[in-house]
């Protein structure tokens, strides 16, 4: 037999049909990923037809993007931004409902964003596809599923007949050679990963992470790096499993348990991809030499090491990127006057993620004119992070210490800039107004962020002073 | 044009270029617009923050304001259009403004799946076509689907490939949920033989 890849053994073992010249293949989804925002026009569709959600214990609903981060006692509604945010969150409750899918909403302990839920429990696995209706899919590859984003359209599909019409990708696998230094995050590595590929470097790809720099990264550190592949345009990230990963599903309610786990395990023990298995392109980065990274443009590609100065344009669009966020080729990022920090989204809104930016902020305060958000991955992290006092570290600090959500990553809760301010967040897209009309994002790792809450500006956590320190 | 009942067949139309790279799905529709529960009506949002300022004034300076989009039905685009969310109210709001066809050396993946479902051709132009149409705004162009083909008159006339099923579809007006349901049998034996 012919040496496979990791992503190859997925998407074999999912085939119903293969593919033909006239049509795609029809690959089975094992778990199927739901929120309020790309889901009502595709429940629409089965109600219009009919249909019912073929396996709804493959399916999974949350809501992350549209629900408010601000505290409201029990039995209030919701301080949401504005109706229609309303209207969809209870068009998502009321479709779930009726088509028998489990909902973790205001009630459950376990709701939050619904890249980071899935994999706390256990309900993302090694070998499985899985798909949402959120470009951010590829969070799960960090286990070795085979995940992706779709369209509403393609929502509706998998509602209703658990599969999707899907092309065979391409393949790519980028090794990170070496260990990379103490200071370098997850979150650096993926930023350099995406400025060597490009922002289109990986289109029409699903990418397998490889090296030691990989491996030695904890899960929540593997969920960074896959989470953002689709910035470098690939439909998917992977990373092979090993025991971390299982040591880190078991016991999880979703995991297998007793004999079914022993078997599940023997099973995922196979899917690496195997020596001498073939890819399209083959991409090396030395992660020896990385360093703290940060973005300086209006694409995810523009990345540059903390003290590295602002390329020159590369082309027109460049020209007008640097314009925008006010930057200047030739010169460094650093002293930057910083508005916002947000700390938080399906990039970096995990436990481990909380502690770095506690890290720097114990002891320390939020600059004055500086408004800097917290804002937990789920509502098991915000209690994870309670119980060990990281609340009590942001909230000393001056940072708002908000519930869970998709937050000032995407701005549609009301969570979000004003027109010119600058903002340091550890979320994945720099594009024009994401944060807010206007408002200019500055993407970078949990500990450059809090760093640059202290200081008022960009800089180097490294050179924080201890005189910082109160 | 000669668009059918049935599905798409051939365009005649003016191109509309926004030579800018990478247009990111969030400046198509801002994620602000996103809490809809319906497909419909989208166009008046699309490029938003391009066409109205912060408190919501119409830019004058911006021509996508006084655009006759009935001329201009071919958005020519700079490279990697459509990167980003995968949110398909970006193909929703192009199409209810009344564009129905993107070309650009370089479209992103799941905007490209998503567009050739709602009634938008994605046209991936080689790098001499594309450079070609960047530099000469507002010219008329053909599209036939069938033989994909375009027709740049004057200009570097090519032909560009397109995925066959999501060709069927487009023509044909195939519904691709008809198509899985279809499958059924096979969906189930599969389950069954892994369970």
């Amino acid at each position: 037999m012919s040496p496979k890849s990791l992503f190859e053994k997925v998407w074999d073992a999912h085939q119903v049909v293969g593919e033909t010249p006239d049509a795609p293949a029809v690959l089975y989804i094992d778990l199927h990923l739901v929120h309020e925002v790309t889901s009502p026009q595709a429940f629409a569709v089965l109600n219009e037809r009919g249909l019912k959600v073929r396996r709804p214990e493959r399916t999974l609903a949350t809501m992350d993007h549209s629900t408010p981060t601000l505290d409201f006692a029990p039995g209030e509604t919701p301080p949401y931004v504005n109706e229609a945010a309303r209207k969809q969150v209870e068009t998502l409750e009321v479709n779930t409902a009726a088509h028998g899918v489990q909902l973790l909403g205001w009630n459950s302990d376990n709701r939050g964003v619904v890249h980071v839920i899935g994999p706390e429990l256990g309900a993302t696995q090694p070998g499985m596809t899985i798909v949402c209706g959120d470009s951010h899919t590829a969070t799960h590859g960090a286990f070795g599923a085979l995940a992706f984003g779709i369209g509403t359209t393609e929502v509706s599909h998998v509602l209703a007949t658990q599969c999707l019409l899907q092309r065979k990708p391409k393949s790519m696998r980028v090794t990170l050679r070496g260990r990379a230094p103490a200071n370098v995050s997850a979150k650096d590595m993926v930023l350099a990963v995406i400025a060597k590929l490009g922002v289109d470097g990986g289109t029409g790809s699903v990418i397998e992470y490889a090296g030691e720099a990989i491996e030695a990264l904890d899960m929540e550190g593997r969920m960074t790096v896959c989470n953002m592949s689709i910035e470098a345009g690939a439909r998917a990230g992977m990373i092979a499993p090993d025991e971390l990963t299982f040591a880190y599903l078991k016991g999880r309610e979703r995991a297998p348990q007793g004999a079914a786990w022993d078997a599940a395990v023997a099973h995922w023990r196979t899917l690496k991809s195997d020596d001498g298995a073939q890819f399209d392109k083959e991409v090396v980065i030395d992660a020896t030499t990385l360093k703290p990274m940060l973005t300086w443009g209006t694409a995810p590609d523009t990345g540059i090491a903390v003290d590295a100065a602002v390329p020159a344009a590369r082309h027109a669009s460049d020209t007008k990127a640097a314009q925008y966020m006010g930057v200047t080729p030739g010169e460094s990022l650093q002293g930057l006057k910083v508005n916002q920090v947000f700390v938080g989204s399906c990039t970096n809104g995990r436990l481990s993620d909380l502690r770095a930016a506690a890290e720097v902020l114990r002891g320390r305060k939020v600059a004055d004119d500086v408004r800097m958000l917290i804002v937990p991955g789920s509502k098991s992290v915000r209690d994870a992070a309670e119980a060990e006092g990281l609340h009590d570290v942001f909230q000393a600090a001056g940072a708002q210490w908000r519930q869970p959500g998709c937050s000032m990553c995407i701005a549609m809760n009301g969570d979000r800039g004003e027109p010119g301010e600058l903002i340091v967040s550890t979320s994945n897209r720099n594009f024009e107004g994401r944060q807010g009309p206007g408002a200019r994002t500055v993407l970078a790792s949990p500990a450059m962020a809090a760093a640059a809450a202290v200081a008022g500006a960009i800089i180097d956590p490294q050179t924080l002073s201890e005189a910082a320190h109160v | 044009m000669s668009e059918t009942a049935t599905g798409f067949k051939s365009l005649s139309s003016r191109t509309y270029v926004m030579a800018q790279e990478n247009i990111d799905t969030d400046q198509i529709i801002p994620a602000r617009f996103l809490t809809t529960t319906s497909r419909q009506g989208l166009g008046a949002v699309v490029f938003h923050d391009w066409r109205y300022e912060s408190a919501g004034a119409v830019k004058e300076d911006e021509p996508l304001n006084s655009l006759d989009v009935t001329a201009h039905r071919i958005l020519v685009a700079g490279r990697n259009f459509g990167c980003g969310s995968s949110r398909e109210h970006a193909p929703w709001a192009l199409a209810d403004f009344g564009f129905q066809a993107v070309i650009s050396s370089e479209i992103a993946d799941i905007f490209r799946s998503n567009a050739a479902k709602n009634g938008i051709l994605p046209i991936v132009a080689p790098k001499a076509a594309h450079d070609w149409l960047l530099a000469h705004d507002d010219v008329e162009v053909t599209i036939d689907l069938d033989a994909q083909r375009v027709d740049l008159g004057n200009g570097p006339s090519f032909e560009f490939d397109i995925e066959p099923f999501a060709k069927h579809c487009l023509m044909e007006g195939v519904d691709p949920l008809g198509f899985l349901m279809a499958r059924m049998d096979d969906i189930a034996q599969f389950e069954a033989a892994r369970s």
